[in-house]
């Protein structure tokens, strides 16, 4: 195990940090290998992304909270394991995450909630504005940042704000949670060329082929499972067995 | 401020998908000089669709690289007069295109024409159900055009379209397993059907099983190579699943870029500008003669371009959205019922099943095709006898495998948790063992579902916002449910292990929150008077009769199937009306 710098620096961690990382408060960002058949030992390799957007204690708390949303366990990886940090992390320096799509005109009005998104928040805002009003409500509630809370508690706090009965201001706990929750199933599930879906591991545990993109010998193979492995549009494409 | 002035055309068009290229195509070949003006880039299947970068889910259906993005334009969307409306801020439930193509460049291909009994609705409706049978605030009507008039058009387009289907009856002879409520054909389809997934062949059964009619989904997916009249090629589809939302890697899909475009290019009087937004179509000082349309460039610039006739081709409710940005005709007003600008804005009335199966049944749902699969029409148009049951309209009811990607269809039993082990353990057991099955209702048109301009709101050209008036009525909640209920028996036949069943609910509010359809209608309706409608039937201008106004814009209410395919038997129908009636003698072709 490895656990560098953490003043903006890069975070490496291995197997044993990612196991102790929350009982310790350390940041976890492991790299596991899951071939298609499930869990096997770790692949005790390094992997260090130093986060661009987001800072330490950001970080460490949506880490976290991803490793909640799709946690490690014998089915496949978790969110930690694909990566799905430094997807968010890139992806907040892409248009996207300076709002580009969104219109974000004010007026707000006071709608019914049928009508979606009424707030004036690109996505960089509601990381940037919401993880600290986190940060800062869970101090005071326990006097210990989330990342040091255990399992359930974190589980705790996840439902509540996805009530949206975890008052967070000036953006809404429900809208913070929305948002992390999309980013993190985006980058468990994204082709890997964007930085989460590591080795394709997300892909090859649901049994997604990725960019083969010619069925045209198996449409009519009727209720025969697709034998070959996910490629990605990128250079992971290589990697994976049958 | 207009900076400058293009040299004068024939034919201006704005906006280059299907009904913009048809246009383009046919009045070029009347030897018409034709500018087509287009908001958005120059797209093509390369680099659009090139693969492998096409095949990428985040950049395409989750990022919307080809749609027009809500910070470009957008709309406001409330539920009632009485409400304040807020704007469509994030794309979600429906995913308006733009650039060369249009929707066209993106779509998924199913091809249908229309039931004959839809053209003429409240005539019908009222010959078998009586007057009393159609709901006083219900403002359906008929569309001035039959089936028989449209019928070479629809025939044309398939073939330019490259449509794979089996028809079923052909100059009143049965040829083959088509769908036997289909009106009669004068051809059958250029590419035999495609082949059926393994979800389209067990609904096909179990459809059957049941007592109704099963049959393959037209679809503009090449179930072969193909040339089309034009001389444009197509490759045979791979089923390669990344098809709603993308462009085809694979020149398969028929759009305007691949079937019309490369004709059009040849054509000396033919000029596509592209990041060309119209702001408005200028008349004349009687205000029945369009004199050209004003343009902005992508630098900003403001060009006026003259022309002899003008044709709004900008998709569904951006032609209602120019004609109230012009000030051309009279805008509706539901508490009066006067004017026609905005009227019988529609949308699609959908609902779902999802069936899943055990760990040893692959369904193999990433396979597929933007236009494949089986539908049954027992319970569409006046298929069945709405008597007893108290509501108009109905719904083809289908299994339309376009193919599954995670981060968009990663579906597990209602009732799972979205997040946590839990979730993670129902997408990996459900992924490869689900199958999707879909109701594809009709929305009847009511007084107080319309178009107007929003007060508040305006996009980055100054425009004020379009607004739309838009909530679901009982009729319409009555008949999904019916059709709900009728889809769940096949479903349950299909013998699942699990099936999870989405309706709505009387009362429940037009959600703006998730993906529906791109089939919007209604604004700029067709018709037999200008009371009721904004334009004749030949898609032509009630008061300026040298503007035309072609799209899903024109339906008087929403239809079963999905808009395309008439929306480009129709662009052809109004082109041979120009071509071989209005050239010779411009001016009104029906009087009013
Ligand atoms: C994901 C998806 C799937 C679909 N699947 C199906 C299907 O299976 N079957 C089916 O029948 N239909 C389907 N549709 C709908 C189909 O795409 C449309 O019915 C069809 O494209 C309509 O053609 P159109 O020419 O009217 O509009 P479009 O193809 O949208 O073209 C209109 C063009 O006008 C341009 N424009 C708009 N305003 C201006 C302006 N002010 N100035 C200049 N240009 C302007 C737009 O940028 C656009 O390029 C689908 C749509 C989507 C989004
Ligand atoms: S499914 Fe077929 S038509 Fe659709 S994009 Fe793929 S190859 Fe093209």
């Amino acid at each position: 195990m490895s656990v560098r710098s953490r003043n903006g620096g890069a975070v490496v961690c291995g197997r044993r940090a990612m196991l102790q990382g929350t009982a310790l408060g350390l940041v976890v960002a492991a790299l596991f290998h899951f071939p298609s058949e499930g869990v096997s030992e770790a692949a005790d390799r390094e992997y260090a992304y130093r986060p661009v957007f987001f800072s330490d204690d950001e970080w460490q708390t949506l880490n976290s909270f991803v490793d909640r949303l799709i946690p490690a366990d014998v089915e496949g990886p978790g969110a930690l394991e694909a990566h799905v940090p430094e997807f968010i992390d890139r992806q907040m320096n892409t248009p996207y995450g300076h709002g580009s799509e969104w219109y974000l005109r004010p007026p707000l009005m006071k709608t019914s909630a049928a009508l979606g998104y009424q707030f004036l928040f690109t996505p960089r805002d509601i990381y940037k504005q919401g993880l600290p009003a986190l940060h800062s409500a869970i101090m005071q509630r326990y006097g210990k940042p989330f990342h040091q809370l255990d399992a359930g508690e974190r589980d705790r706090i996840i439902g509540q704000m996805e009530k949206g009965s975890l008052t967070l201001s000036p953006v809404p706990s429900k809208l913070l949670f929305g948002q992390i929750l999309k980013n993190c199933k985006e980058g468990y599930f994204a082709d890997p060329i964007h930085g989460g879906n590591y080795e394709m591991g997300a892909w090859k545990m649901i049994g997604f082929p990725g960019a083969r993109a010619d069925f045209t010998d198996w449409v009519d193979r009727y209720g025969a499972r697709y034998p070959l492995s996910p490629v990605s549009v990128g250079v992971h494409g290589v990697q994976g067995g049958v | 401020m207009v900076s400058r002035n293009e040299k004068h055309t024939d034919v201006v068009i704005v906006g280059f998908g299907w009904v913009g290229a048809i246009m383009a195509r046919e009045l070029t070949q009347a030897g018409l000089n034709v500018v087509a003006l287009e908001r958005g880039p120059r797209r093509d299947t390369w680099p659009e669709g090139a693969y492998p970068s096409s095949i990428d889910e985040l950049t395409h259906n989750t990022r919307h690289a080809l749609f027009l993005q809500p910070s470009q334009s957008t709309v406001t969307v409330r539920h009632r007069d009485s409400d304040v409306a807020a704007p469509y801020r994030q794309l979600a439930a429906f995913l308006p295109g733009t650039g060369v193509g249009g929707a066209g460049l993106h779509w998924s291909g199913c091809h249908w024409r229309i039931s004959p009994v839809e053209l003429r609705l409240r005539s019908h409706y009222e010959e078998r159900y009586g007057k009393d049978f159609i709901p006083q605030d219900m403002t359906i009507q008929d569309w001035g055009v039959s089936y028989e008039e449209l019928e070479p058009h629809f025939a044309f387009a398939e073939s330019v379209f490259g449509t794979s289907g089996q028809a079923y009856k052909v100059n009143g002879k049965i040829v083959g397993d088509g769908n036997p409520f289909d009106a009669d054909r004068s051809t059958p389809f250029p590419l035999p059907a495609m082949k059926n997934t393994y979800s389209a062949e067990l609904y096909s059964k179990a459809a059957a099983e049941c007592g109704y009619h099963p049959f393959r989904i037209p679809s503009a997916n090449a179930s072969q190579a193909y040339t089309n009249p034009y001389g444009c090629q197509m490759g045979a589809c791979t089923f390669c699943g990344f098809c709603s939302g993308y462009a085809c890697y694979n020149y398969s899909k028929a759009s305007p870029n691949v079937n019309i475009l490369p004709a059009l290019e040849r054509e000396s009087r033919f000029e596509l500008r592209v990041e060309c937004d119209v702001l408005k179509v200028e008349t004349d000082s009687s205000g029945k003669k369009a004199t050209g349309v004003i343009y902005r460039t992508s630098k900003g610039e403001e060009v006026r371009q003259t022309a002899d006739i003008v044709i709004l081709a900008s998709f569904a409710y951006n032609n209602p959205y120019l004609l109230l940005l012009s000030g051309i005709g009279q805008p509706y007003d539901p508490k009066t019922g006067e004017g026609t600008v905005g009227r019988n804005f529609v949308y699609q009335n959908e609902s779902g099943v999802t069936l899943f199966f055990g760990q040893d049944k692959f369904t193999n749902p990433f396979i597929g095709a933007g236009g494949n699969g089986v539908a049954i029409d027992d319970f569409n148009a006046d298929n069945f006898d709405h008597g007893p049951l108290g509501f108009v309209g109905g719904a083809p009811i289908w299994v339309n495998q376009a193919g599954s990607k995670p981060i968009s269809s990663a579906t597990v039993p209602k009732g799972t948790p979205q997040w946590g082990a839990h979730w993670k353990k129902a997408v990996k057991d459900s992924f490869q063992h689900t199958i999707s099955i879909h109701a594809h209702g009709t929305n009847m048109a009511f007084r107080d579902c319309y178009l107007s301009l929003d007060p508040t709101y305006s996009d980055t050209a100054g425009r004020p916002l379009l607004r739309i008036t838009f909530n679901w009525h009982d009729n319409d909640v009555k008949m999904i449910r019916y059709v709900t209920d009728r889809m769940a028996d096949i479903g349950r036949a299909m013998k699942p292990e699990s099936m999870s069943v989405e309706t709505k609910e009387f009362g429940e509010e037009f959600d703006l929150r998730h993906y529906q359809t791109t089939h919007i209608a209604g604004g700029a309706i067709m018709g037999t008077s200008p009371k009721d409608s904004v334009v004749n039937r030949y898609l032509q201008h009630w008061d300026v009769s040298n503007l035309f106004v072609i799209g899903s814009s024109a339906f008087p209410q929403g239809i079963g199937y999905n808009p395309t395919g008439i929306v480009a038997a129709l662009a052809y129908w109004s082109a041979k009306a120009i071509r071989e009636r209005y050239l010779k003698s411009p001016g009104p072709m029906v009087q009013a």
